[in-house]
This record gives C-alpha cells, sequence and structure tokens, in this order.
C-alpha cells in the first residue's frame, strides 16, 4: 500500500480553486520532487499533506505506518527569524513537542530522539550554539533535525536549499540524499529543478491541476522542465 | 538606604504596590518573551488604551471599573488576535484605529462625567495610591497561574512561539497556546494599570525580553534573565518613585530603559573584545 494516496483532490482558498483534481501516490523509498511556477499549488499540497488544510474534494490516505511514525516538516524559510534566541538543542528538541501529551518535560526518549538526529545530520557539535550565530546552511540542518524528531516516516521539505549559496545548497543535497538511501520517503518542493531532479525518482508537476504525475526519466522526456527552466538542459 | 527600604515598607499601601508590582512584572515579562517574539508587541500597547477606555466609562459611569474593564479588554484580545492573523484589515492599522478611539472616549468619559471624582493624570500615568489589598492578592494570583502555565506549557510555547506553522504541523494547537497567551496579557494590562498608568504598562511586557536578548541567546536564558530583571527593575523603579515623588510608570519604565542600555552597551563590548581575540570578524561557515 503507498504512504499516501492522493484521489481526486481539489485545494481551495477564499480567492478560488488552487488546485484541480489531483491524484498521485506516494511509495514508500519514493523521493518525489514537486516541481511548478510560482502560485501552482505546490505549497498549498503540502499544507494539505499535513493536515492543515482541509481538501474541498477528494481523499488523501495515509497508511499505518506514516500514520505513527508521523511526517517530518521542514517549512519555507523566511529570512526574519534567523535571530529568534534559541540554542540548536531547544530547536532540535522542539520536534518532540507534539508528542508531549500530558507531560510537561521531555524524557529521556525524546532527548535520545534529538541527539540521534543532530548524528544524523553530523550537527552534534553545534549542540549549544545559538542558531542566531550558525550560517544559512548549517540553520537548515537544524530545521531537518528538527523535522526528523517531530516524524521519521517521510520528509516533506518545502524549498530547503532557497535562500544557500551553492556550496550549502549541494551539501544540503548530499544530506537529504543520505537520508533517502537510508530509507526515508521524500518529498521535495523546488524551483531548483537542476539540483532537485538529479536524486528524484518521481516528479509531479503542478499547475493548479497536474501536469505530469509519473517517474523522472518520462518527465524528463515530456518537454516540461523545459517550460519551467526555459533551456532544454539535461537534468541527468 | 536600608532605612528608607524599611520606611517604605512600613506603609500598607506602598507594601501593597511593591508586592502587586513585582508579580505582575513578572507575569509581564514572560508573556512578553512570546508576544515580542512573536511580533505582538503592539497588542499591549492597544490593550492597555482600551483598558484605560473601559476603565475610565466604567468609573464615569459608577460601575465597578475592574469589573468592566476586565471582560472588555480579554474580549479585545481576542479579538485583536484574529485580526493580526486574518489580514483583510490588516493588524498593525486596526490597533490603531482602536488604541487612539480607545483614549479619546476614555478622555472624553472622565472629561465628561463631572460630578465623579476621577483623576485623570492618574488613569495615564499611574499611582503607587491605587493599589487596594484586594487588588495585590488578584495580583498574586495571576502570578500563580502565569508561573503555572509556563511551568506546564513551557516546550509547547517555544514551539508555537519560534515556529507557529511547523508547530501546528506537528499538531499542536497553536491557536489554543496564542488565545492563552494574549488572554493572560490582557488581565495582566488591566491589573497593572492603575499602578503603572495605560501609557506605559506595556513596557513591563516589552522592556525585559527585548534588554535580555542583547545578551542571553537561548529561549530559556531570554526567559529566565527577563523574569529577573523585571522585578529588580521594578523595585529599583518603586524606590526612586518613592524618594522622589515621581509617577510610579515613567520611574520604572526608566529603570527598564536604563537596563537596556546596560546591555547593549555590556554586549557590545563583549562582540568587540571576541573579535579582537580571534582576529576576525564573526566569520561563519
Amino acid at each position: 500500500m503507498p504512504q499516501i494516496e492522493c484521489t481526486g483532490v481539489s485545494l481551495a482558498y477564499e480567492r478560488g480553486v488552487v488546485l484541480r483534481d489531483l491524484t498521485f501516490s506516494v511509495e514508500r523509498g519514493d523521493y518525489l520532487c514537486v516541481v511548478g511556477e510560482n502560485g501552482s499549488g505546490k505549497s498549498t499540497l503540502a499544507k494539505a499533506l499535513l493536515g492543515l488544510k482541509a481538501p474541498l474534494a477528494g481523499r488523501i490516505v495515509f497508511d499505518e505506518s506514516l500514520r505513527r511514525r508521523g511526517i517530518g516538516y521542514l517549512p519555507q524559510q523566511s529570512a526574519d527569524r534567523s535571530d529568534f534566541p534559541a540554542s540548536v538543542w531547544e530547536v532540535t528538541l522542539s520536534g518532540r513537542a507534539a508528542r508531549l501529551g500530558l507531560r510537561p518535560f521531555y524524557n529521556r526518549a525524546d532527548k535520545e530522539a534529538a541527539m540521534q538526529s543532530l548524528r544524523r545530520l553530523g550537527i552534534e557539535e553545534l549542540q549549544k550554539q545559538p542558531c542566531a550565530s550558525l550560517s544559512g546552511g548549517q540553520r537548515q540542518r537544524v530545521l531537518l533535525a528538527r523535522a526528523l524528531c517531530a516524524g521519521d516516516g517521510l520528509l516533506l521539505l518545502d524549498e530547503p536549499v532557497a535562500g544557500l549559496d551553492p556550496t550549502a545548497a549541494a551539501e544540503m543535497y548530499a544530506v537529504i540524499r543520505e537520508l533517502h538511501q537510508s530509507g526515508t520517503t521524500v518529498i521535495m518542493i523546488s524551483h531548483d529543478l537542476a539540483g532537485a531532479l538529479r536524486d528524484a525518482t518521481t516528479v509531479l508537476h503542478l499547475h493548479h491541476e497536474p501536469l505530469f504525475f509519473g517517474p523522472k526519466t518520462e518527465y524528463l522526456k515530456s518537454g516540461l522542465c523545459r517550460g519551467l527552466s526555459g533551456e532544454g538542459a539535461a537534468y541527468d | 538606604m536600608i532605612e528608607m527600604i524599611t520606611e517604605m515598607f512600613s506603609y500598607s499601601f506602598m507594601v501593597h504596590a511593591i508586592v502587586a508590582g513585582l508579580f505582575l512584572s513578572l507575569c509581564a515579562s514572560l508573556l512578553g518573551v512570546s508576544l515580542v517574539l512573536k511580533r505582538y508587541s503592539m497588542i499591549g500597547d492597544g490593550l492597555s488604551h482600551i483598558g484605560f477606555g473601559a476603565l475610565a466609562v466604567a468609573s464615569a459611569a459608577n460601575l465597578a471599573p475592574l469589573g468592566v474593564a476586565l471582560p472588555v479588554v480579554v474580549v479585545a484580545a481576542i479579538l485583536l488576535l484574529r485580526l493580526s492573523g486574518s489580514g483583510r484589515l490588516k493588524g498593525d492599522s486596526a490597533i490603531a484605529l482602536i488604541s487612539t478611539s480607545s483614549l479619546a472616549v476614555g478622555v472624553l468619559a472622565v472629561s465628561l462625567g463631572r460630578g465623579t471624582n476621577i483623576d485623570l493624570n492618574s488613569y495615564m500615568f499611574g499611582t503607587i495610591l491605587s493599589v487596594s489589598e484586594s487588588d495585590m492578592c488578584l495580583s498574586v494570583a495571576l502570578s500563580a497561574v502565569v508561573l503555572a502555565v509556563f511551568a506546564l506549557f513551557y516546550h509547547r510555547i517555544f514551539a508555537v512561539t519560534f515556529d507557529e506553522i511547523f508547530a501546528k504541523a506537528s499538531g499542536i494547537r497553536a491557536g489554543g497556546y496564542n488565545m492563552l497567551l494574549a488572554v493572560l496579557a490582557a488581565v495582566t494590562i488591566v491589573l497593572g494599570m492603575r499602578l503603572m498608568g495605560a501609557l506605559l504598562i506595556s513596557a513591563l511586557i516589552v522592556f525585559p525580553p527585548l534588554t535580555s536578548m542583547r545578551l542571553f541567546r537561548s529561549f530559556r536564558g531570554v526567559a529566565v534573565s527577563s523574569a529577573i530583571l523585571s522585578v529588580v527593575c521594578f523595585f529599583i523603579g518603586i524606590c526612586i518613585s518613592y524618594t522622589s515623588d515621581a509617577p510610579a510608570g515613567a520611574s520604572v519604565v526608566v529603570v527598564n530603559l536604563g537596563a537596556f542600555l546596560l546591555f547593549s552597551a555590556v554586549a557590545f563590548a563583549a562582540g568587540r573584545l571576541c573579535a579582537r581575540r580571534t582576529g576576525k570578524g564573526s566569520l561563519k561557515r
């Protein structure tokens, strides 16, 4: 059974329908890249997958293990949060906040999970550092660690390399590739076609309705990526 | 100095004012950490103007001031929070509209209700004489609630303050926590308004976190520092007010300003020292 199954989903805001009749599925171990122009509904889809937006029509079904393990979410970053007073540890651990239930404090399992995440992303030694003193790439790793703490069944990344310089972006893709290769399903929303399509296994191209859903190889053969990038570049 | 302090405490009205003020400063600073970081600082200011309007109208109409002001300001807090979230009537302009209107209505109510004995100055700028024993008990009770909320929900409040979207996505009821903080802030403002003055009470919310953020770079550090700072600044401010007969609100705010400048200077000096020692500016990887 696929981890996520979307059937005939339509999403709308007050001003109108943003996404119409969306049908796609995500299998365990997939690396799905969601692409499309600005305003095509990519972030709206992310909100729907996270339960922040109810579909106007259609169904989104999650499999048992995903419901149990949860989705790790990396939101799109805005610059003005970069000076928020918080240490790397505080931010990473906050990924476990939803699991507190009635407990006021984190227990050893929560702290172990946070340490594990930091180790997986190679930022263990930054634990006590204030986030404000980190570089863009380091900060994204911290937020990725937080995402893993919140749910490791699937990673949903919204523009993970936006605002990063090419070196940091390449490192970020490498980290995500490692996580994918260790078995984590990845859904990445991205404008950076070249970087994102390199590791992707499937592609979903949105433009208020799904223009394409299928394996990356098929996508590259279609002319659609040319429309987004404006050139006939090879993305292999 | 010791004699001054002992003498101060020998007056019951001073004891009421000091105890109430210390506890209210503590509440305000803790709530302020979250409110300031969520960019809701102006809500505090808006609420205090609405509170002034409500208090003034209640007094002019010979109704129980707190009985009218508390529900009005709590409802206003909930509405202002909704407004800053919805974006249709932009949050900051709505606050400006509501604040100035409430202030004007309050001033009119006071000047037109000439039969009653209300001192406009003491409403606007606060007076030490305004705190009764029941006010003091209410302040202590409120503090207990705020401290309990912070102790029990600290991690969730951090999650919602740091990244509300992520918190909601992971299943935390962010709206509920925002509402809780706004309502507690509303009560703190109404209770503190007659001591600090409607125009200055929001300083108790805003100054301690901003000052702490000059030096402390973790959320826990900022929270603890805000709490201690608010209490210390309030006490020094009250002593100054007592000895010099200056209004309590203004004295406390000036002390807070002094603390802010001090912390900023220390941060600046520490930054320069660090840069010189490592031989470079803040170098990031």
